[in-house]
């Protein structure tokens, strides 16, 4: 947020999401090693040193890094057995690590100065699109054709069918979109309005309110980084219901 | 008074589609504040219901997400 040649400050709020290499300056290609992949790879990390290490005692009185583990677990399955149903609970591998990745790395991109992975619509998108292929396959590999009745509501009246039948289509195929959208735009969005208060804190005595706001807005962004991961898994959990039991 | 009419139009409508994000803050609150009308009638059925209040925030708040976007796409992509 540096000021401008004529005086002005300049407001760069979506720097923060460039896309770096982070040895050399050739371009960026499918192989790169950028500042995404440095911070998913901590991600990771993260998680094994929490999930793994953390939990290595295995005490019946957990230690408390233990605690945290099992506390984690134990949300994510309730979660997968109350949403989806107890026939959901083998694919509860999946939506534990998919939730685990988006928790960490939306925290880790909390930290002054690191990189959002999850503010980019390509790696939320790419989950999504899993999660799409995942849940259609599931479905039809377990339901066969009836995996389509999803699309025809029977409890309508019979001329209203082909209108919410073109309806369902149409919501299920945008799926993915909004699935990918919501996490990156939510985080995207606090990230930017974070930077965007930093702006005026460079601004003499308007500094003071800045400097609140952004408190204010970090530890909104603290919550809302928890509950994404959380509405990310939860959407899962009721497309992978969907799949497991299409009829309405 | 010169300027570029392309470019005025573009942060004009980048304004306008940031009043999608306000209504999607009115949708959000609906949620919430009629989840929490029905808790206070209700205590005891309100914690099983806080999946369906998420999932209710998080579809509602997905449009003001999208209207986001396009301000954004609008204000740095176009």
């Amino acid at each position: 947020m540096a000021e401008s040649k004529d005086g002005g400050l300049v407001f760069k709020p979506m720097d923060q999401f460039k896309v770096d290499s982070l040895f050399g300056d050739g371009p960026i290609g499918m192989f790169t090693i950028t500042n995404v992949t440095l911070w998913m790879a901590l991600a990771v990390i993260a998680i094994v040193l929490v999930m793994v290490v953390g939990a290595r005692g295995r005490n019946i009185v957990p230690s408390r890094s233990q605690s945290i583990a099992e506390m984690i677990y134990g949300f994510v399955h309730n979660m997968v057995r109350d949403v989806a149903g107890k026939d959901a609970l083998p694919y509860f591998p999946y939506i534990m690590t998919l939730f685990l990745f988006i928790l960490f790395a939306n925290f880790l991109g909390l930290i002054p100065g690191s990189f959002t992975t999850t503010s980019h619509i390509a790696v939320t998108a790419v989950m999504a699109v899993a999660v799409f292929l995942t849940v259609t396959i599931v479905g039809f590999v377990k339901n066969g054709t009836a995996f389509l009745s999803l699309f025809w509501v029977s409890s309508a009246p019979l001329a209203l069918r082909p209108i919410l039948a073109v309806i369902e289509v149409i919501s299920y195929f945008v799926r993915p979109v909004s699935h990918s959208i919501r996490l990156a735009g939510n985080v995207m969005a606090g990230h930017a309005v974070i930077k965007v208060f930093a702006a005026f804190a460079a601004g003499g005595i308007i500094a003071v309110p800045a400097i609140l706001g952004i408190t204010a807005m970090y530890g909104l962004e603290v919550l809302v980084s928890a509950i994404q991961a959380y509405v990310f898994t939860i959407l899962t959990c009721v497309y992978l219901k969907d799949a497991l039991h299409p009829h309405h | 008074m010169e300027g570029n009419v392309a470019e005025m139009g573009q942060f004009i409508g980048a304004g306008l589609a940031a009043i999608g994000s306000g209504a999607a803050a009115i949708g959000v609150g609906n949620v919430a504040g009629n989840f929490l009308a029905g808790a206070l009638r209700n205590p005891s059925a309100a914690g099983g219901q806080t999946a369906t209040l998420f999932i209710g925030i998080a579809f509602a708040e997905a449009l003001g997400i999208f209207a986001f976007l396009v301000s954004l796409l609008l204000m740095f992509a176009v």
